[in-house]
């Protein structure tokens, strides 16, 4: 063609005039060229119509290759592949099973009232349900129609051969613990993606989301991954939980087993919890993760951060003692003690008898900024770093009174999770280190590298031996009823009242007990909590020291042979001097 | 083949335009296999027990329609003419007997019943029609001290076949016909005038159409209406319908096609062998394939109009242009409706579609361009280039010329 056009000029009507050999006004010679000019034209809309058609022709392409996306996010989603949860000695906590779901390509269906009548024949429901005929007459190019159906099902609607409907093999989360550790494991959701607990946590740790975006998940060959829970302790802490429940009419309860040499949660359970087979139990707001979703007064069990820092102060001293006789007044508020003693008591004996006074005077003779710096280093003023997304944020006062210190010394105007304060004691009696909690598998060289130095080991000394103290049988501390013969358990009691409408109900108490094992030689560290806990009927009383402490040791009893701590009944004085 | 042979075909061989009969060839094979794609679903959709039905047809039209195109291809510009002239009177004879005796389909009458053979006069009426056009204003032209009233009787001609076209009713023929014959009065030297007059004239009659003719008014609203998608709730019309299974065909297919016998919009589009194999194409063959075609058919047109740039015979030159514009319209219009460039008007593909009498009046139709591309001795083609630097003497400008 361009070629053709560029000649066009030199033929132009004109020039023949100029050519003696040919007439001057040849009417052909003017019609000729008139003519290849017209014909040019003619061949510039042709052009223009093959270039629009074929523009359309890529664009039209570009869009199929949206379109083909669009199909292959689709099929992405179904086939999400896992990786299996093991406990730490290999049991299988969480893994896949392949189920088949029904969809329909509703362009592919010629006759939607006949593919309805037909599954309908397999599935009753189908024929009522209107959004099942809403999709079918779509014009999308893929819905579900029934996520799992049976074999038979499958089989059934497989024979029918409707066109335009099929099957997907989809991976589906199976627990075979049922509820057993639900709020660590969490849920996932339709597609097999990880929405909650430590399933969600893969997810996002591993990449697994983005990979998926990208189609680069296999369906098999997804490294397992090993949690540091230990499959028979944690049904041993749910186990004692539920019995506690029931025992006492608690409302909920909490139970916590941590290495406190390494920071991993062996066992973790918060009453009342639910089974991950059924994600939709989980949204259920009194199925929530009280354990670390939970912020709580926790009460007593606070003497022991407050024994800690003021003995890690140099300020005050086992030996020290403090006056108790009479109530504490700040203002109108004011301070007494619940066992009363009604005199001078020493530091001991504030820890066994669990004096408010004397806590509040420990704390006071210390400081409110030594006491906000302890709380700071031991993580009670930020979110717990683990791996589970559901963690809930202390709240503390933002700022600092007498009152707000010496309520704080017994664990009052301050909240905290049940996890912070079990992270917390560890710190207390490992020899004075902060080790993060960790869910997964942790060498004791790996949590020497994440632990931060947050008390002299010789604190720590002493407030083992005021733990194995307040637990000894005979020495009037809150916690005997935890004591497990040759296992040399110490603990705290930490009967809190709860608020209720900005008052402190009499009534409605917040349990719980704070104990570790063996005391010479800290290994585990268990912390049950017992949201409240009704007086048995033959005792009369709900202190911590009467349900907690007894479910602590009831733990105890049942995991200290699996975990291959030896019983030992040479031992059952306290070792540690006072000095 | 030896350039010193004389014989029939090695002239023919020599002097016949071969890449023309290779797009053309390339075009009816590709058709037909084509055809094992798009019309099973069609004969299973309509019944008929053998689901190969329309390909075998199409496969017995294949040899005829060859046959035409290279019987036709031997002819010289005369005998082009008189066979168009046969073929224009016996099809006019036609177009006047359907209106009588055609079967009636769809509220058309289109096709008679000669010797047990449907016949489609006016698939055969256009590019006859167009020679004959293209000659008269060629003889116009020529014989102007004569006063040949070739204009005229072009005018007469095309009102004539334009009227049979419209009683049928075939308003896609018409449009065909009337775009050939324009373009060859346009070529053939149409004054400013006729430009403007017929140009007022389509405006008027598009508008009368939409204006008046229910079913043109529906359909070109729906086309600028969202092109026919069918609103949530919404009731979709048939061309509405058809243009959207054709744009999911598009889609379906991508680039490279689904593969052939993959396709799956096609079940759903009614004309799927005919209006839309284009569609069809593009789900099973991809969107590179359509693109070839398009390519094959702006080949033809593009190759077309060269020849008819250095066409130096005034009728030669006419007729190439008008049989060009007839393949390069239907084509076009085809598939810009299976792209949703335009709204849904039935026409086939050329070559490539189903349907006998399409397939042997395109041949006819190529066979004449082939013939009419032949290269012959022409007055000034051996001539030197003019150029356009001033002539210094007489005797020079004459050297070139000679």
């Amino acid at each position: 063609m361009s070629d053709v056009a560029d000649k066009t000029p030199e033929s132009s009507a004109e020039l023949p005039a100029a050519m003696p050999t040919r007439p001057p006004e040849a009417p052909a010679d003017r019609d000729f060229a008139d003519s290849r000019r017209r014909i040019v034209v003619a061949g510039l809309v042709f052009a223009s119509v093959y270039a629009a058609v074929g523009l359309r022709l890529v664009d039209l392409g570009n869009a199929s290759d949206d379109h083909s996306a669009a199909l292959a996010s689709g099929s992405t989603q179904v086939s999400t592949a896992r990786p299996d949860l093991l406990d730490r000695n290999g049991e299988v906590l969480a893994t896949d099973v392949k189920s088949a779901s029904l969809f329909a390509e509703p362009k592919r269906i010629l006759d939607v009232d006949e593919a309805i009548e037909a599954l309908a024949t397999v599935i009753p429901e189908m024929r009522t349900d209107e959004s099942i005929r809403r999709k079918l007459s779509s014009k999308a190019g893929f819905v579900w129609l029934k996520r799992e159906v049976s074999k038979q099902q499958r089989q059934k609607i497989f024979r029918l051969g409707i066109p335009g409907i099929g099957f997907m093999e989809e991976n589906r989360r199976f627990y075979p613990g049922g509820p057993l550790a639900g709020h660590v494991l969490g849920t996932v959701n339709v597609d097999n993606q990880g929405i909650s607990g430590l399933e969600k946590f893969v997810d996002h740790d591993m990449g697994l989301a983005d990979l998926r975006a990208t189609g680069l998940v296999a369906d098999r060959g997804l490294k397992a991954r090993r949690l540091s829970l230990d499959l028979r302790v944690q049904h041993v802490v749910r186990d004692e939980l539920v019995d506690a429940v029931r025992r006492y009419h608690a409302v909920a309860a909490i139970g916590i087993v941590l290495d406190v040499r390494t920071g991993e949660v062996l066992g973790m359970s918060s009453l009342p919890d639910f089974d991950p087979n059924h994600p939709e139990q989980a949204l259920e707001k009194q199925n929530m993760n009280r354990a670390t979703a939970g912020v709580f007064e926790m009460g007593s069990v606070f003497k022991t951060f407050n024994s800690a820092f003021t003995l890690d102060s140099g300020k005050v001293h086992l030996t020290d003692s403090y006056d108790a006789t009479s109530s504490l007044h700040f203002g109108s508020q004011k301070i007494s003690d619940f066992h009363a003693k009604g005199r001078v008591l020493t530091v001991p004996e504030i820890f066994i008898y669990s004096s408010n006074i004397g806590s509040a005077r420990m704390a006071l003779r210390v400081g409110a900024e030594a006491q906000r710096a302890f709380f700071d280093r031991i993580g009670f003023h930020g979110k717990l770093e683990t791996e589970l997304p559901e963690v809930a944020a202390p709240l503390y006062p933002k700022r600092l009174s007498e009152i707000s210190t010496a309520t704080q010394a017994f664990g009052h105007g301050i909240s905290v999770t049940p996890m912070h304060t079990a992270v917390g004691g560890a710190a207390v009696i490992n020899g004075g280190l902060f080790i993060p909690p960790t869910f997964f598998k942790r060498t004791r060289e790996e949590a020497e590298k994440v632990a931060v130095r947050i008390l002299r080991s010789e604190t720590s000394d002493k407030m083992r031996y005021l733990f194995r103290l307040n637990n000894t049988p005979g020495s009037g501390g809150s916690g005997s009823k935890a004591d497990v013969p040759g296992y040399l358990v110490g603990g705290k009691t930490g009967t809190a009242e709860k608020l209720e409408n900005g008052h402190y109900s009499g009534n409605k108490r917040f349990n719980s007990y704070l104990a570790a094992f063996p005391m010479d030689d800290p290994q585990y560290l268990v912390l049950v909590v017992l949201d409240e806990p009704k007086a048995e009927k033959e005792v009369g009383a709900a202190t911590a020291g009467l349900n907690a402490a007894p479910t602590v040791g009831a733990i105890i009893r049942r995991i200290a042979p699996m975990l291959g701590v030896m019983p030992r009944y040479d031992q059952g004085k306290p070792s540690v001097a006072s000095n | 083949m030896n350039r010193t042979d004389r014989s029939l075909f090695a002239s023919w061989w020599w002097t016949v335009d071969r890449t023309l009969i290779a797009a053309a060839v390339a075009l009816m094979v590709a058709g037909l296999i084509f055809s094992f794609a798009a019309s099973p679903v069609v004969a299973e959709r309509i019944g008929v027990q053998d689901s190969f039905h329309f390909v075998k047809r199409h496969a017995v039209f294949f040899v005829p329609a060859l046959a035409m195109l290279f019987g036709m291809s031997f002819l010289g510009p005369r005998g082009v003419r008189r066979g168009a002239v046969l073929v224009f009177g016996a099809s006019l004879v036609l177009l006047v007997a359907v209106l009588f005796v055609g079967q009636e389909v769809k509220g058309a009458r289109r096709w008679i019943n000669l010797l047990g053979v449907s016949i489609q006069p006016s698939e055969f009426v256009k590019p006859a029609f167009i020679i004959l056009a293209a000659w008269l204003f060629a003889e116009n032209q020529k014989r102007r001290e004569l006063r040949v009233p070739g204009n005229a009787l072009a005018i007469v001609l095309f009102i004539t076949v334009a009227a049979l076209l419209v009683a049928q009713p075939d308003i896609g023929q018409t449009i065909l016909t009337s775009a050939a014959w324009v373009a060859v009065f346009f070529v053939a030297g149409m004054s400013l005038w006729w430009i403007i007059g017929l140009g007022g004239a389509g405006v008027t009659g598009l508008w009368a159409a939409y204006t008046f003719i229910p079913h043109v008014h529906a359909r070109i609203n729906r086309f600028f209406d969202k092109q026919g998608v069918v609103k949530p709730g919404g009731h979709m019309t048939a061309d509405g319908y058809q243009a959207q299974q054709a744009h999911d065909s598009f889609l379906n297919g991508g680039w490279f096609g689904r593969g052939p016998g993959e396709g799956t919009v096609k079940r759903l589009l009614p004309d799927s062998h005919t209006d839309y194999i284009f569609a069809v194409i593009g789900e099973e063959y991809g969107l590179i394939m359509c693109a070839l075609v398009v390519a094959v058919f702006a080949w033809i047109v593009f190759r077309g109009f060269s020849h008819a740039m250095r066409e130096e015979e005034p009728f030669v030159r006419y007729a190439v242009v008008g049989l060009v514009v007839l393949i390069g319209v239907q084509s076009g219009i085809n598939m810009a409706v299976n792209l949703q460039l335009m709204p849904a008007k039935g026409m086939t593909l050329p070559f490539i579609s189903y349907g006998g009498s399409s397939l042997i009046a395109t041949a006819f139709e190529m066979g004449c361009l082939l013939a009419l591309t032949r290269r012959r001795p022409q007055a000034t083609r051996f001539a030197a280039p003019i150029r356009l630097e001033p002539v210094a003497a007489d005797g020079r400008a004459a050297a070139h010329a000679a």
